[in-house]
């Protein structure tokens, strides 16, 4: 059963049907408690970095997850939930974040400098890093297309967590991760086919990551 | 497309006017099991490849409320990609219970106008990337143009805001996305108003989305290309099968437009 962390941030329905769409299970849940029982966990997210990561905070979310990822049990970040696995974003005054992968969220130029919108609202292309074969990004079609809608973007700290990449003005890192630990800056529930198959693949590796585990002495 | 331009593509977005959870002004579909239920229209529409769709409720009221709730949890349920909905939009309280209802964003008028506030509040609530302000506007003489309240369709009522002026407004006050009708031309079928789209365009930095005129392929493009839109709203073009959403990309894509086939 694949858990989505329900922290007060936003509509978790989109996600959870999405990921029943996609042929599995999800709960959403707001006790910290459920997360060691789930044997994947999704971490949702919307609105401010800030707000979202005194959301988890207030809720007791901080350490569950930390240990989520720590655990090896796979653990998937959803926009500004992908954000919040970094050390920090810039949005507002700032905020600490999850800490689980290094480096920061930062904001896109603004419009005057470049002439593109911020937020980079809409459906955008994705390309994979040539030699970086991602489990989520298994099912991607040759020209995915996937639904944005922020204002800040990602800046890991290591190159080798970046998975794919898309391009607004500048290229930015789209999905992330490594080992367990997975994110994606647009949002799959709402990127129909492309999305879907997205989940489809977290959910398998959630099930084969379960195999795998069960069968450890 | 070349390495280091921004791929972000152009929406097609078709509009569903919806009275009491159902979509009025006829949709002819063929093979619709129920042509007048916004579900199985949205769901249609998911499967041509929309960007996005809105559900204007245009006969919102307190009854009526939880009729719209119930068709936008059961779209959000069945459909996967972003839902706006507008119409009836008053208070906090009624932006809270669409999202939580699973809308995506929601699109607000005469509240912005009559309280200009009100967009900084939900958007500082909710996020600026779900308050869309729809901005009614109406040609008064040739070049001048004034924003109307209380709905279009019957007119709605003069205000005494210039739409280019109210568009950058509402974007300092934290909007996320303009839904720009031009009233002259809703319903006409004679093209969307391109000069005015692309004022509108050019003075603010969040996305425009062009409405009101759609009768051709090229109309669309027009409002992508010339009005400098982001977004394409339609309704009839769509409604009556005279092209599929698909049939409108693959248009699109043949003339340069950036657009996800």
């Amino acid at each position: 059963m694949i858990a989505i962390i329900d922290y007060g941030m936003g509509n978790l329905r989109s996600a959870q049907k999405g990921i029943e769409k996609a042929g599995f299970d999800a709960v959403i849940t707001e006790d910290p408690g459920d997360l060691a029982a789930a044997t994947g966990v999704v971490l949702p997210g919307v609105g401010a970095f800030k707000d979202c990561f005194e959301g988890l905070r207030s809720r007791g979310f901080v350490e569950p997850v930390r240990e989520i990822a720590r655990s090896g049990k796979p653990l998937l970040g959803i926009c500004v939930g992908m954000q919040l696995l970094f050390d920090y974003g810039v949005e507002g005054e700032g905020s600490e974040g999850l800490g689980i992968l290094p480096g920061r969220v930062e904001r896109f130029p603004d419009h005057a400098a470049t002439g593109l919108k911020v937020p980079h609202m809409g459906w955008n292309r994705i390309d994979p890093v040539a030699g970086r074969p991602c489990p989520i990004l298994r099912h991607l079609g040759p020209n995915p297309h996937v639904y944005f809608v922020h204002s800040y973007y990602p800046n890991p700290a290591r190159a080798e967590d970046v998975y794919a990449t898309a391009d607004y003005g500048l290229p930015f890192a789209a999905v992330v991760g490594r080992d367990n630990i997975f994110g994606v800056q647009f949002h799959p529930e709402k990127s129909q086919a492309e999305g879907i198959g997205i989940l489809r693949s977290f959910g398998e590796y959630v099930a084969l990551h379960a195999e795998t585990a069960c069968a450890r002495p | 497309m070349g390495r280091g331009l921004a791929m972000l593509t152009k929406r097609i977005i078709p509009c569903l006017d919806v009275a009491e959870g159902r979509v009025v002004k006829g949709v002819q579909f063929l093979g619709l099991r129920d042509a007048g239920d916004p579900v199985e229209v949205a769901r249609r529409y998911d499967e041509e490849g929309a960007d996005e769709i809105v559900f204007l409720d245009i006969q919102a009221s307190t009854d009526n409320r939880n009729t719209m709730l119930d068709v936008v949890r059961r779209t959000a349920d069945q459909v996967f990609m972003p839902l706006c909905v507008g119409g009836g939009i008053r208070t906090i309280e009624d932006i809270r219970v669409l999202l939580k209802a699973g809308a995506d964003k929601v699109s607000i008028n005469t509240p912005a106008i009559e309280n200009p506030d009100f967009v900084n509040e939900s958007s500082r609530r909710f996020g600026s990337q779900c308050i869309v302000v729809a901005i009614d506007a109406k040609q008064v003489e040739p070049g001048r143009y004034i924003v109307k309240s209380h709905g279009g369709r019957d007119g709605g009522r003069s205000t005494p805001l210039e739409p280019v002026a109210w568009a950058r407004e509402v974007a300092e006050r934290g909007a996320g996305e303009i839904l720009l009708t031009c009233m002259d031309k809703d319903g006409t079928k004679n093209g969307y108003d391109i000069e005015l789209t692309r004022r509108v365009a050019d003075a603010v930095g969040i996305p425009v989305i062009a409405s009101g005129g759609a009768g051709t392929l090229e109309h669309l493009r027009a409002a992508l290309v010339e009005g400098g839109a982001d977004a394409a709203l339609a309704a009839s073009i769509f409604h009556f099968q005279q092209h599929t959403v698909r049939e409108a990309k693959e248009y699109l894509a043949s003339r340069g437009v950036a657009v996800r086939c």
